[in-house]
């Protein structure tokens, strides 16, 4: 016997609403975005073919090369240290110990915080005058306040800095849950051999979480490569010194918004966006079926 | 002895590093005018609590009804994704129809698209349906989420099928399956979709800075961006703000935090 016991259209008005969102507020303005990528769309209105001239255009325009960079720069930055941390965060309240509860909730609690929030209590910590470069300098380190906020690389560090901070939760709970499958009986035989904690971690917890290591390094790579908040609200909207410090998802926002928004052109960054997001998540899948062999 | 003693040592070393920030602002929320929040070295305790920069935080913007704002958008957010989720979930998993890879199809497919880049093409969107610049145009891209509907098609496919065969024989039709059996046996995954929702839209940033531009519909996030451009000189009343917005989602999340686990366990597991 099976469950079929309904008319044909049944199971359509079911999904009625979540098609309607996905195909009207995903895959059309996605199909949108390619067809406009093609033309001279303004916001306020016009549109002709103009074939591939965005594309010619960005390739001549510094902005956008700055705007990529800074969005590759990002990933180099932000993944090493997203993969590593929250696995040693993940191996420290991993055991059972009085209140550790409490210290992984805790240590959640960047995660939950909306991204303006965090950007602005570290606008505030990493003020020339704000309490990163007080303890530092009553701590004797610094001799002169850095300006974290205002140098055109220290502002891109700092914003890789709270992305770093506002991920470790997140990425420790995913190795949290791996970890509680690496196989127990491993552990218990490489004991009874006289392996040590570092030799269990090296021979056994390590290769048993490389696929999430991967994936991390994946999750955290795309949304890297997508980083907008974090730049925009430590660097300004103008996206720090002469704009120097803009994104890619940034550049899209500045072109494609307000009362002159550029739709072609912004569209046609989009769709650069979009394939290199794609791209990063085949080249890593692809690299990841590689290590199964 | 001394590992224990180290390994807590390190907690509170984390600790200091993920949390202080957020005591620091509550700190300096709570300094009165005439206190010098620059002071070194650094004051933890403010000398004279006070909750005057809440007050004065609300003269300045209305941060008040910023926050409704965000409340209606995160509300409405929470229940069209429960039920549209739900809905499309149940279908893809338990009912048979032609189409039915098809309709899979689409929900995986737009799991591809990053947001950012159709942003420029959704605004375009809102305005042809009349709705730019309006709380409605926040809450619809994100109502029914393609992750939230294959969680649910999931969490419906791991339930046993005896209890709704029974259902069938007993003459109960989809809809009625759907809400009086399938829904209650999935609820946890229901709760982690709620709990999700309501602080993805509560946090959400880029997309309502680019779909709301009247003042009065501002959301709480959008609302603090333009407080750091004004009050640059009042670190108070920006940190008094930031609380007002932080403090909701630590209560929802003290009382919820099982399932924020858990979500985000099973979102790692989608990829």
């Amino acid at each position: 016997m099976r469950i079929a016991q309904q008319r044909w259209f049944t199971p359509w008005l079911f999904l009625l609403p979540g098609l309607a969102v996905v195909i009207g507020f995903s895959l059309f303005p996605f199909l949108n975005t390619v067809v406009l990528a093609f033309t001279d769309a303004k916001v306020l209105g016009g549109g002709h073919f103009t074939g591939a001239d965005n594309f010619v255009r960005m390739v001549r325009d510094p902005a956008f090369w700055t705007a990529v960079g800074n969005s590759a720069l990002y990933i180099v930055g932000v993944v090493p240290p997203l993969v590593v941390l929250p696995l040693l965060l993940a191996l420290l309240v991993e055991r059972k110990l009085p209140g550790i509860t409490f210290f992984r909730t805790a240590f959640f609690t960047p995660v939950i915080a909306s991204i303006v929030v965090v950007g602005l209590i570290w606008t505030w910590l990493l003020d020339t005058r704000g309490l990163v470069n007080d303890v530092l300098t009553a701590l004797g380190v610094l001799k002169t306040p850095i300006p974290f906020l205002t140098d055109q690389w220290l502002l891109l560090v700092s914003a890789m800095l709270v992305t770093v901070w506002k991920g470790l939760g997140y990425y420790m709970v995913i190795y949290l849950a791996a970890l509680g499958t690496v196989p127990k009986d491993l552990h218990e035989a490489a004991q009874v051999d006289g392996a040590g904690w570092w030799r269990r971690l090296f021979s056994v917890t390590l290769p048993a979480l490389r696929p999430t290591m991967v994936l991390v390094a994946v999750l955290s790579s795309v949304s890297a490569f997508r980083v907008f908040s974090e730049v925009y609200l430590l660097a300004g909207q103008a996206g720090g010194p002469g704009g120097a410090d803009t994104t890619l998802v940034m550049l899209i926002q500045q072109v494609g918004t307000g009362l002159t928004g550029d739709l072609g052109y912004s569209s046609a960054l989009s769709v650069v966006l979009f394939v290199l997001t794609l791209g990063l998540l085949l080249a890593t899948n692809r690299l990841n079926r590689q290590e199964d062999l | 002895m001394s590992r224990i003693v180290g390994r807590y040592a390190l907690l509170l070393l984390v600790l200091v590093i993920t949390v202080g920030p957020f005591l620091w602002q509550l700190s300096t929320s709570l300094k009165g005018v005439t206190e010098d929040i620059y002071s070194t070295p650094p004051q933890l305790f403010p000398l004279h609590p006070t909750p005057g920069n809440y007050a004065r935080v609300a003269d300045a913007v209305p941060i008040w009804s910023f926050a409704l704002n965000s409340l209606i958008v995160a509300v409405a957010n929470v229940v069209a994704n429960c039920l549209g989720a739900s809905m499309a979930g149940y279908a893809l998993a338990r009912l048979r129809f032609r189409g039915r890879t098809a309709a899979t199809t689409v929900f995986l497919a737009s799991l591809l698209v990053p947001f950012e880049a159709i942003m420029v093409a959704l605004f375009l969107v809102m305005r042809s349906l009349h709705l730019s610049n309006t709380l409605a145009a926040v809450v619809l891209p994100g109502a029914i989420g393609a992750l939230n509907v294959m969680l649910m098609r999931n969490a419906f496919l791991a339930l046993p099928s005896a209890v709704e065969e029974a259902a069938v024989i007993d003459g109960a039709n989809a809809w009625q399956r759907f809400t009086r059996i399938a829904l209650p046996s999935a609820r946890g995954t229901v709760v982690v979709v709620a709990v999700f929702s309501f602080m993805f839209s509560w946090d959400d940033f880029l997309w309502p800075l680019i779909v709301l531009s009247d003042p009065a519909r501002y959301t709480l996030t959008i609302g603090l961006s333009y407080l750091q451009g004004t009050f640059v000189n009042d670190q108070r009343l920006i940190a008094a703000g930031t609380m007002i917005a932080v403090a909701p989602l630590v209560l929802l999340f003290v009382a919820a935090q099982k399932y924020f686990f858990r979500g985000v366990g099973e979102g790692a597991v989608k990829g």
